[in-house]
């Protein structure tokens, strides 16, 4: 997906380095310029378990993080160098995360600002646009979030209600978006807004890019049912956006979405997002299952290996998963929409890996003591177990388009379409 | 399956799919049910000669691969076996046929060019009565007498054994594991015929009482064949999950053609939401069985380390999904898919039986379990 043409015009005479000498001096750099990560470091969902000091160093170390990894020639390796990129292929981002397997990397700056976000602007950027953020994302001083859902509707991506007037040479942006992660340390949004009330709601959107810390938009955040308070919520009132910063035609926002949600899906699988192999399904995996295990003391017993096992069997099935998905869109032979595949596969999965341990706590995923090591918030990943399955699409929309858009089956009759916008029927906003 | 085939490769396939559409039709399946071997003798013989039993075998010794990966090219077959329920001992002959041509091609020259042509038939006598664990542990005795091998001991279930005139039997001498070829009919040899799911399949117990071959008989060193047997059980995995696979993908295509064919309240079937969704499943299942399935033929032909947790994992995602999905396909044909009239049983009975054999689910994720343990302990600080 790497753009040739761009990657020739920065750098005519060089061909592409081949994979393996790229992985030598990637494993050599690796282990000068990034600590080791301890086992276990990421494991738990969205786990509540630092102060807003921590997470806001935390932030700025993965900035810092970002920016060695762009000044040592390893940011946006699949990006054309044109924009800061390296201009290399997506076989040299996959031997990049297998030698970062076991070392910090910056996490909260894949998703969403490097997959779906700066793949959207790579995609529908103008060249201003593109450089303008790319090589800034890329030196890790831009944090991108996407204003995508709103408290109005949230699978039916499509039916946002925030809305964008036309005012000469800008914009004004009124409404509200939720469960943008972070963004209350982040620095742009990606902003779907409707444009057009007059046509059908595919028809009359426009994607808009917009700095959140600015007056007109408020940032609230939701706490979660486990204490965490990492999603958000916007509250945009009278925002002005420059026409310069909308990305992709008016009116012609939806072209630009199904990409987006397409980038969105891919996250585990993209070429733009760096995540140590083995290690790209965070939250509850087979490795903490095993530490899990361990704590218990009842590794031993035929029926938590069993668990185990099949926890492994999972985590195997979905790594071959999203390798054949990867292929097959890569090759043709799939359509873009196969990504919902690999989004239900893992999904499901998830839900599934986080019952086990929780299973095996036993009493302990009740009622525990800060000493019981990896056992310790087994209870409160249960809780948000779902968000596995509702984050990113729920798996009800991802089973809607496998059996729609990938196996041809009748669609689901819907009373918003070839219906102007404004006529559809709406439910009380929440 | 994999996503993309050399032209050599698609080629190979299609002929094997033209030919068993034509000669594994529903009638034939429901005919063999009553025939003792279970498959045709000419249709064996035209299946060798498309390629099937010479994959594994080098081509100095009258094989050859299509693709130089002959396990890769085997699970095309085994994938198109899957799709039609097709008869025949494509597994057993194959590993025998391999080990043969690897380590005895010329004191077995016969045997070897009799499953290469496809009238000879031998089986692969590995695994053993309960209560084992389906994979490796083995209880039966070959022992060293003077220039003699004894066995004693029981192997079941043996596909095809009664059609077979030789055995590659796997036993345990002292703390080493050693393999031989036995001649049926060596005195001592009992072949019991024993029931089975499947409609074309055959399986026996065979029963070894002291049972007399010359050393020669040993394949490669007495007590030094644990590493080789450990490699012939993953391709016998490998195997059964490409047919498993192949059973899910026709299985599922037919299950959706006829969720557009049936009405119910006026409308297809397949326009209801709730089915829909449980398509959406299966389908998935499917793409993961396939991955999983394609990822670990790779690694076992490839001798990657990981080769054997991927197979145990493939074997048992595929015995658990592989069967889960069949039966919601009988489910979504109603009361006509249990009969015996249907084609979906031929699917299920095949992807059951695959499931049984070389290790069920459970019997895998024990497995997982034991590499997970030993790999965490050599790599991670116990915590």
């Amino acid at each position: 997906m790497s753009d040739q043409a761009g990657h020739a015009g920065a750098n005519e005479d060089a061909a592409m380095e081949d994979v393996e000498s790229f992985r030598a001096r990637a494993r050599a750099w690796i282990g000068e310029n990034l600590a080791t990560a301890a086992a276990g470091s990421s494991a738990g969902v969205l786990r509540n378990n630092s102060t807003d000091e921590e997470e806001l160093a935390q932030v700025a170390h993965e900035r810092a993080l970002q920016r060695r990894l762009f000044d040592g020639g390893f940011a946006g390796i699949c990006f054309p160098r044109a924009y800061g990129g390296q201009g290399l292929s997506p076989a040299h981002q996959q031997a990049f995360n297998e030698e970062l397997t076991g070392h910090e990397f910056p996490v909260r700056i894949q998703a969403p600002t490097f997959s779906p976000c700066a793949a959207v602007i790579l995609d529908f950027g103008t060249e201003e646009q593109k450089r303008a953020h790319l090589p800034a994302i890329l030196r890790g001083d831009e944090l991108w979030m996407q204003f995508l859902s709103e408290p109005g509707g949230g699978s039916d991506v499509a039916g946002a209600q925030t809305s964008a007037v036309r005012d000469g040479d800008e914009w004004v942006l009124n409404g509200s978006k939720v469960w943008t992660t972070g963004a209350w340390w982040s620095d742009w949004g990606l902003c779907l807004a409707r444009t057009n009330w007059d046509v059908p709601k595919h028809r009359g959107l426009s994607v808009f890019m917009l700095p959140i810390h600015q007056p007109g938009v408020e940032v609230h955040r939701i706490e979660m049912l486990n204490g965490t308070k990492e999603f958000c919520q916007e509250f945009m009132t009278d925002v002005r956006v420059p026409d310069t910063d909308r990305i992709g035609a008016v009116d012609d926002g939806w072209t630009v979405g199904i990409r987006w949600m397409f980038h969105e899906r891919m996250l585990h699988n993209s070429p733009y997002v760096t995540i140590p192999a083995g290690d790209a399904h965070a939250g509850i995996g087979a490795s903490s299952v095993l530490r899990v295990a361990r704590q218990s003391g009842r590794l031993e017993d035929p029926w938590v290996r069993d668990l185990v096992g099949e926890a492994r069997m999972l985590h195997r099935a979905t790594e071959a998963l999203q390798q054949r998905l990867g292929d097959g869109m890569r090759s043709g032979a799939m359509s873009d929409q196969s990504a919902a595949i690999g989004r239900l596969f893992s999904g499901v999965v998830s839900t599934r890996t986080n019952t086990i341990a929780f299973e095996i706590a036993g009493g302990d995923g009740g009622t525990w003591t800060a000493d019981d090591g990896a056992i310790a918030d087994c209870g409160s990943d249960f809780l948000m177990r779902q968000v596995s399955t509702i984050g990113g699409g729920t798996t009800e929309m991802a089973r809607n388009v496998i059996s729609e858009r990938v196996l041809g089956m009748p669609r689901e009759r819907t009373l918003d379409r070839d219906v102007p916008f404004r006529d559809v029927p709406r439910g009380g906003q929440s | 399956m994999q996503l993309s085939l050399s032209s050599d490769q698609e080629f190979f396939r299609d002929t094997t799919a033209k030919f068993l559409t034509e000669h594994a039709t529903p009638t034939d399946i429901r005919r063999l049910r009553d025939e003792p071997a279970g498959f045709d003798r000419p249709y064996w013989l035209q299946g060798a000669e498309l390629g099937w039993t010479s994959l594994l075998v080098a081509e100095e010794h009258g094989g050859g691969s299509i693709s130089g990966d002959g396990l890769a090219d085997l699970t095309l077959v085994a994938d198109e076996f899957g799709r039609h329920a097709a008869p025949g001992p494509l597994v057993p002959t194959s590993i025998v046929a391999g080990a043969l041509g690897a380590l005895a091609p010329d004191r077995y020259a016969d045997l070897l060019a009799g499953l290469l042509a496809g009238t000879s038939i031998a089986s692969w006598g590995h695994l053993e009565p309960r209560p084992n664990d389906g994979l490796d542990d083995l209880v039966l005795e070959i022992a060293t007498d003077g220039t003699d091998l004894v066995l004693r001991g029981t192997k079941r279930p043996v596909e095809s054994a009664a059609q077979a005139s030789h055995l590659l039997v796997s036993g345990r001498t002292g703390s080493g594991i050693t393999q031989v070829v036995v001649p049926t009919d060596t005195p001592g040899v009992t072949v019991r015929p024993m029931h089975t799911i499947d409609l074309t399949r055959r399986f026996s117990e065979v029963v070894l009482d002291d049972v007399r071959v010359p050393a020669a008989a040993a394949l490669g060193e007495i007590g030094g064949a644990g590493p080789r047997v450990a490699h012939q059980l993953l391709q016998a995995v490998v195997l059964a999950n490409a047919e498993t696979v192949g059973a899910m993908q026709f299985a599922l295509d037919m299950t959706l053609e006829w969720a557009f064919d049936r009405y119910s309240f006026g409308r297809p079937l397949a326009s209801y939401q709730e089915l829909k969704h449980r398509f959406a499943d299966m389908k998935t299942w499917l793409e993961a069985g396939h991955a999983l399935s394609d990822a670990a033929a790779a690694a076992v032909s490839a001798g990657d380390p990981e080769a054997t947790e991927l197979a145990s994992a493939a074997k048992a995602f595929l015995g658990q999904y592989g069967t889960e999905l069949l039966q919601d396909c009988v489910q979504m044909h109603g009361g006509i898919g249990l009969t015996f009239e249907h084609d979906i049983h031929f699917f299920l009975r095949r992807v059951a039986l695959d499931r049984t054999l070389h290790g069920t689910p459970a019997q895998h994720r024990a497995r997982l379990a034991s590499i997970a343990t030993a790999t965490a302990t050599a790599t991670e600080d116990p915590s």
